[in-house]
């Protein structure tokens, strides 16, 4: 194993001029990722540490690929991400550009917003448990208040940092308040609104799985908590293995979007 | 003759937080006739930009008015064309939709904006960037945009707030020239801010010169060289004499007086 780490290192070296480019970075990438991996391997089956080995793992996820279960716990912690995220962004950003746009609304919601900020979703479950039941519910309560309040103070800081200047020369050209604000305010904050997207995914994401551990009958989350009571390491790996690839693959379908909306933005 | 542009003892003052009152702006008079192409120039704090952004109505007064065909200004009008010094392009809209934004607010059609907005575009020489972002454009066009879509939508008043301040000293001659080739085949009044003396004498028939603390009017220099402008009367001592003079009122505000 250590032949293959020292034959990739020379030719990585040899390739120098390449390595700047995109598909240099990339290589660097799966050989960064091989080494760790085989790594992992070296720790785990030469018993340093008490973990699975990464065969032990790969097999554990062919087990649950091949009866479903992957298949379903995947599903049921992405649904609930998706419900709770599109629905916190569906109400984040009016809310953001009211607060943004009128002093009234923002006097009246920033308070909310700001205290709700400095509580993490998850302190919320208990309350949400409580007061809505051990379904769906509470669960998709928590993941839409974590990506509401980081997308709605992104909507917010966009409207109030779009350039004075465009809502001028958009005032001298006759435009009114309706008009600036669909074609000035919503274009110009839209970078912004994406920043908050993105954060908002990744706040959904570790809300979820969080909820999971606490209270669910499904997901990757309660696959650990139950692979905790058994012992069940392989399955621990399977279910944070996937969490992290899916975590990653939603992370760049938002990075993609978000370069596309926003590509006539001067980049530094 | 009304004049196009009428200001009426304009004054502005701001409010200074745990200060007095600053006077940006004491007591404008000031005719602009129909047609005209003015230059103000003056140091910075002489409330030029306030006296445009006023006219342009998006300021407005401590007292007096700005008048524009007679008629007291109380906010912008697509009458009147703005140019900023930062060009202010939609950066998301090409070139050839920045140019349109306002033709689609008169509720052009479709085909009428397309002919108004390569009219202008050709104008000013961006035929071949008609479909760029303007983020692929350099100062200079982006300036030229800019002044492409103030024409578009037709306007009687040209106000340009110090609009080549920000380009070097090449591209700023040459867009001297094309403005100056624009205003003599598509006539507007034309209020020019700037802070350039030579920029002052060479665009303008009269160059109207303002003081600092408090923010006045110091002296008008008419300016008696004839369209079109060219390089060689920009060499000429006609041209010193009355840049000179002009210099001297704005370095030199109390001994000129």
């Amino acid at each position: 194993m250590a032949v293959v780490e020292t034959e990739h290192a020379p030719e990585a070296t040899r390739q120098a001029p390449l390595l700047s480019g995109p598909l240099g970075m990339l290589a660097i990438n799966i050989v960064a990722v091989v080494i760790g991996v085989i790594l992992w391997g070296l720790v785990t089956s030469y018993g340093v540490v008490g973990l699975p080995t990464p065969m032990a793992v790969v097999t554990q996820a062919v087990i649950q690929a091949e009866s479903g279960l992957l298949w379903s716990d995947a599903l049921a912690s992405l649904a609930r991400v998706f419900t709770g995220f599109a629905l916190g962004i569906i109400v984040a950003i009016p809310v953001g550009f009211l607060m943004g746009w009128y002093r009234i609304a923002r006097a009246i919601i920033e308070p909310y917003v700001q205290f709700f900020r400095t509580i993490p979703p998850l302190a919320i479950i208990p309350l949400a448990i409580v007061t809505m039941g051990i379904d769906e519910m509470p669960k998709i309560f928590v993941i839409f208040l974590a990506s509401f309040l980081s997308s709605v103070v992104a909507t917010y800081q966009g409207v109030i940092s779009v350039d004075r200047t465009l809502l001028n020369a958009a005032r001298v050209l006759g435009a009114n308040d309706f008009t600036i604000f669909r074609r000035v305010i919503v274009p110009a904050s839209l970078p912004y609104i994406m920043v908050g997207v993105r954060i908002g995914l990744g706040a959904s994401w570790s809300t979820v799985v969080a909820a999971e551990l606490i209270a669910a009958q499904s997901g990757l989350g309660f696959r650990m908590q139950q692979a905790q009571l058994y012992y069940d390491l392989p399955t621990i790996f399977v279910s944070l293995i996937s969490i992290g690839i899916l975590g990653l693959i939603m992370d760049r379908i938002v990075m993609a979007i978000d370069s596309v909306l926003t590509a006539w933005q001067e980049k530094l | 003759m009304t004049p196009k542009i009428s200001f009426r003892n304009v004054r502005k003052t701001f409010e200074i937080a745990g200060n007095a009152a600053f006077t940006a702006l004491e007591g404008l008079n000031l005719d602009i006739e129909d047609g005209e192409f003015i230059t103000v120039v003056g140091p910075s704090g002489c409330g030029k930009s306030t006296a445009m952004n006023i006219a342009a109505g998006l300021t407005a007064p401590s007292s007096g008015q700005v008048l524009v065909d007679d008629v007291s200004v109380t906010g912008p009008g697509p009458e009147r064309g703005v140019i900023f010094q930062q060009y202010a392009l939609f950066p998301w809209l090409t070139v050839r939709e920045n140019v349109e934004f306002g033709l689609t607010i008169s509720g052009k059609s479709k085909a009428e904006r397309r002919r108004i907005a390569d009219h202008f575009i050709d104008l000013v020489g961006l035929t071949d960037f008609a479909n760029s972002l303007p983020k692929t454009l350099s100062g200079g066009m982006k300036q030229r945009c800019a002044i492409a879509r103030a024409y578009a939508v037709n306007p009687k008043i040209l106000l340009m707030d110090e609009p080549f301040g920000a380009l070097d000293a090449l591209t700023r001659v040459q867009l001297q020239d094309q403005l100056l080739a624009m205003w003599s085949k598509e006539r507007r009044t034309v209020m020019f801010i700037t802070h350039d003396v030579d920029e002052a004498v060479y665009l303008a028939s009269r160059v109207v010169v303002m003081a600092a603390r408090p923010g006045r009017l110091h002296k008008v220099v008419d300016v008696d060289l004839p369209y079109p402008r060219t390089e060689e009367m920009r060499l000429s001592s006609e041209f010193s004499e009355l840049r000179n003079e002009v210099w001297r009122a704005v370095y030199h505000p109390a001994a000129a007086a």
